[in-house]
Order: structure tokens, then sequence, then C-alpha cells
């Protein structure tokens, strides 16, 4: 490429209108156009590495480097000793070096049915749940989108409000609601019903979830609701289609991005959940986040603990990678 | 069109109840004199016994004092480093691992919390045999833990306001001679600023409220405030949580409000200096 043969002056002349500034501004102009902001930095500024390099080797120290270390740990030994794992490439003796890679950790998950069972109940469990979370945000976000515009910055903070207040004393609240002898049964019982058991049952964790969650599906939803054009609705119901049919056949369909952003955005983190299952949940029947960190904290099996992220990492992959892609193309959309 | 307002109400209605019923209900039971947190004692109540029992509670203002310490630092450290991430993503074209460093900073905001603690306590184990650091756990590497995930939040909020305005305004002031670095504190941080103090407060409650990854990367001397609640509440509930969740909405609830005020405050600043520069013209 031309690119590499121009070689700019590492500081621009002050003069604005020198020969050299000139010469600069033509050759960017004739050559790529406009001048963009990201071809000054890539010619002129050396602290440019620096800008990229910070927050590159922080998230490659402290997120990148982790995994690798865990997908390793997966594959060792069980010890007792601290930390209670062998290593992979031990020295034996002078000369000699044992590698000591193991299977054994995934055979075991894949032995043992508890771990296969918590893993099929986590994704049921959080399906459920997500689906309640969308059929109870998709009529707040379309209300909120349809509102006065003035309204609708109100509605959003109402939305984010409880967000920023403690998401565990926010899970606690449902204690008092759900037990046995709670609000809710109270209320049930001035009506003459119940009471019914709710807490450490399913329910209690859809609930929990939904409840916790629900901003992450409403915002999204709204941003996809809110640029919607009406004038489509509006020629539909010239065209004679009620509501009802102007929803399921415009609007719906519009709006699918928006409804697979929110699920993901629910869907992934509740998998791996643990406060609201240990809280509310039953204890019969453990979600896989709760099985790794009793592998980890309880049985101190390190090893066998990489190896339930693993799986579990291996699990999400798919929705994981989705939700990136979405969320680029949204930051890239929002640009024009 | 009757019909619509109509259903559109009551999805208003009945949302914002289930919202904010559970939270309003811990604030009345705050004031409840009975041990028994579901049956209101009339006779004795409002009461501020509770809230007397909380300040009197060393262990949690312990946990308290240091759940701040952790917040403060992460959330500064959270925004230089997401700040940085997303000028380099929403700003600098494409370059040699842009897609890796846009993974890693997308890749945190749904990872379950688990993997993300498990992960990152094995990593400081593996240094600390290493190199001989981090020497135990604590202050240290739960904050290293939480500027780690509240810094990909920074990354998208910054990242996001970038995107709402081109770069017209920088490319102006570099044909005027200014450097990159200058640019940046002249022209694109002010612009970004509310994005900035938004993103520092959402990394602060972030890190405030972090149960799970704390109780894996905190060492056995540095209990932050929501392991100390986790316990108490595993064992039942108890009425002077009641009082801490009261106090906690309370504080956010103003907060929230004071920095929606400014921020539409530094909009409408925004909107009207824009207003303007184009009448000048």
């Amino acid at each position: 490429m031309a690119r590499s043969q121009v070689r700019q002056p590492q500081k621009p002349p002050i003069d604005a209108w020198g020969a050299g500034r000139l010469g600069l501004i033509f050759s960017l102009l004739f050559r790529y156009g406009p001048p963009r902001w990201s071809q000054y930095v890539r010619k002129h500024w050396a602290g440019k590495r620096l800008v990229i390099g910070v927050p590159f080797l922080w998230l490659l120290m402290f997120f990148a480097v982790p995994f690798v270390i865990v997908l390793k740990l997966s594959f060792s030994e069980v010890r007792l000793a601290m930390p209670p794992y062998a290593p992979l490439i031990e020295r034996v003796s002078e000369m000699a070096y044992a590698v000591n890679v193991n299977l054994g950790n995934y055979a075991f998950l894949l032995s043992d049915p508890l771990y296969a069972s918590s893993y099929i109940y986590s994704v049921k469990v959080a399906a459920i749940a997500t689906f309640f979370c969308l059929l109870v945000g998709y009529p707040m976000a379309y209300a909120i989108a349809r509102s006065a515009p003035t309204m609708r910055s109100v509605w959003l903070m109402l939305i984010i409000l409880p967000f920023w207040t403690s998401f565990l004393l926010r899970v606690y609240a449902w204690v008092g609601l759900l037990k046995t002898d709670g609000l809710i049964n109270q209320a049930l019982g001035v009506l003459g019903l119940g009471p019914y058991t709710m807490m450490y049952t399913d329910f209690a964790v859809y609930i929990g979830i939904v409840y916790s969650y629900l901003p992450f599906m409403i915002l999204p939803l709204y941003s996809n609701l809110e640029k919607h054009d009406l004038t489509l609705l509006e020629a539909s119901a010239d065209l004679g289609a009620g509501p009802i049919k102007s929803f399921l056949r415009i609007t719906l369909p519009l709006s699918f991005p928006g409804i697979i952003a929110g699920s993901l955005l629910v869907f992934i983190p509740s998998v791996g959940e643990y406060v609201i299952p240990s809280l509310l949940g039953r204890s019969d029947q453990l979600m896989i986040g709760r099985v790794l960190s009793d592998e980890f904290f309880a049985n101190r099996d390190w090893p066998v603990a990489s190896a339930v992220s693993i799986a579990m990492l291996l699990l999400l992959v798919v929705p994981i990678v989705l939700f990136q892609r979405y969320q680029n193309r949204e930051l890239a959309g929002a640009r024009r | 069109m009757k019909s619509q307002s109509w259903f559109r109400r009551l999805a208003l209605f009945f949302g914002f109840a289930f919202l904010y019923v559970p939270i309003l209900s811990m604030i009345v039971f705050s004031f409840n004199n009975s041990r028994l947190v579901t049956v209101w004692d009339a006779d004795d109540s409002p009461t501020l016994k509770w809230y007397r029992q909380l300040l009197e509670n060393e262990q949690i203002l312990g946990a308290a004092w240091l759940s701040i310490k952790v917040a403060a630092v992460t959330a500064t450290g959270a925004v230089i480093l997401g700040t940085l991430a997303g000028l380099v993503l929403a700003r600098f074209g494409p370059f040699r691992g842009r897609t890796l460093l846009s993974g890693m900073t997308t890749a945190p905001l749904v990872m379950p919390e688990v993997i993300t603690g498990l992960s990152l306590l094995l990593l400081f184990v593996f240094l600390e045999q290493l190199i001989g650091w981090p020497q135990g756990r604590g202050f240290s590497t739960i904050v290293i833990a939480h500027v780690t995930f509240a810094m990909a939040y920074v990354t998208v909020v910054v990242q996001s306001r970038l995107a709402t305005f081109d770069d017209s305004l920088e490319e102006a002031a570099l044909d005027l001679g200014a450097r990159p670095a200058k640019v940046f504190f002249r022209i694109t941080l002010p612009l970004i600023l509310p994005a900035i103090l938004s993103g520092w407060l959402l990394a602060f409650t972030l890190s405030w409220d972090d149960l799970v990854i704390s109780q894996f990367v905190a060492g056995p001397g540095s209990t932050t405030l929501p392991m100390v609640v986790f316990s108490k509440v595993r064992l039942g509930v108890s009425p002077d949580i009641n009082a801490l969740a009261t106090i906690m909405v309370t504080i956010v609830g103003l907060g929230v409000l004071l920095s929606a005020i400014w921020m539409r405050r530094q909009e409408r600043r925004l909107a009207l200096e824009m207003q303007m520069a184009k009448a000048d013209k």
C-alpha cells in the first residue's frame, strides 16, 4: 500500500499553512477522502501504543490468562497439599520430568449423574425464567416506548433504580414475601386461599431471576421498540388490520433483535447463578454455579471445579458469541 | 388506540408494582418492632431499634467500610481503563488485536460470576507460587478482580457515548494543530464526561454489590459487606438487614436522582452550546 510510503513528521508543524501541512492535507484528501481521527492517530501519535496497550494488557493478564490456568488445572490431579493439585509437568528427578495430563476430571463429570442433572436443571431453570422475564418485560418495554417522550426517561430511571440497590438485598426481600407465613400468603389468607409453599421451590427461583434481571430484558427491548417507524402501524390499520394483527405481523417481527439481546442477557448469567438458588431454591437439586462453588470450597477439589467451569463455558460459548455479535452490531449501528 | 392506552397503563402499573413492592415491604418492616419479620407488631411500631442495632454492629460497620474503600478504588481504576478501552474501540479504527480486545471487553458482561471468581483466584494462587505476589489475598486482590469485570461496563458506556456523536470536532481540533493528547483532554473528555461519571457510579455499585467474585478472591481477614449480609441472610430473615436495605435504598435513590438532574442539565447545556455554535455560522 502507498500508505507506508508517506512518512509524516512525528510533530506536525505549528504553522497550519506551512507547506508540510498543506501537503499533508492534500495527500490525505486525495488518498483517503476526508481525514478521520483514526488516521491521524495511526500516523502521528507515539502514545497510541500506550493507549491501546494498557487496557489490553490488563484484560489479557486478568481475563484471558486465568482461563488458560483453569483449562490447565482441569487436566490436573487433585492432591492433598497447598495448592491442592499436581503440576502438569513435574520434575521427578535430576533428569526426568513426568507429564501428568489427566482426563479423569472430565470422565468423572460424565460418570456421576449429579453433574449432568445439575447442568440440565440449570439450563431448564434459566430458560423458563428467561421466558417469564420476556413475558413481564415486553409489555413494559412496549408501554414505555409508546408513552410520551417526556415520561420515557422517568419510566426508564424507575426501571434502573432497583438495579442500583443491592442485588443480594433485593433477592432477600422475596424471602419475606414468599415464606409460608410471609406477606403473599397472608394476603391470600384474607381472600380465603392458601397457604401455599413457595419458598425453596423452582417457582421462587424463577421469581428471583425475573425480578433481578428484568432491567437487562427491558433496556434492549426498549431501545429496539423506540426506533420503530410508527407509520407502518398506521398503514396496516388503514389496510384494515386490527391492533393485534398489526402487532403480530409488524411490531413483533421488527423487535426480534431486541428479544434476542434481552433474552441472552438474562439467560447466560442465570445459568451460572449462585445467590438466587442459594437463598430461594431447592436444596435437593443444585444449580451448576452452586455445584462449582461447593466443589471448590467444601470439597477443596480444584481440578474438578475447573473441569465444571470449562464444561459450563462450553455450554455457554454459543450464546456468548451470539451476544457479542449483537453487541458489536449495536455499537456500530449507533454510529449512523 | 383507546384500548391500547388502557393496556399500556395496566402493563406499567403491574410492572412497577412487581419491581417496587418487595423493596417497599423491606422498608416498612425495618420499622417493625417484632423479631418476626413478616408479623406487624402494631403496639410498639414504628421503632428505630433495628437501626440502632445495626449501628452498634462492629462487624457490619467494618465490612461496610472495607466495601466502600474497595468500591471507590475499583470505580476509579475501572473508569481509567474502561475509558481507554472505549476510546480505542470507538475511535482508533482497525488495528491488530482489535477483535480480541472487543471480545475481552464484552465477555465479562455476561460471564457467570462463579467462573470469573474461580479463574481469578487460580491466577492469584499461580502468581503467588511463581513470583511471590500477591502474598495472601485481601484488599488488592478484590480490587483487581472487581476492576476487571467493572471496566467492561465502563467500556460499553463510554463506547456507546462516543458512538452518538461523530469525530468532526476532534478532527477540527487536529486540523488546527492540537496534539491528540490535547484533543482528548480538551474536546473528547468534556463530551463524554456524563458517560464517565455514570460509568464511575456503575462500577462503584457493581463492586459494592458483588458477592460471588469477592467470596473467591477475598482472604480470611477481608470480609466485604455482601459477604456478611449473605451469611446472615442464609440463616433466615433478620430485621436489621431490613434496616440496612432501607438505608441503602435511600442513599441510592437520592444519588440517582441528583445525578439524573445533573446529567440532564449537562445535556441541555451541550445542546444549547451546539445550537449557538451553529447560529454563529
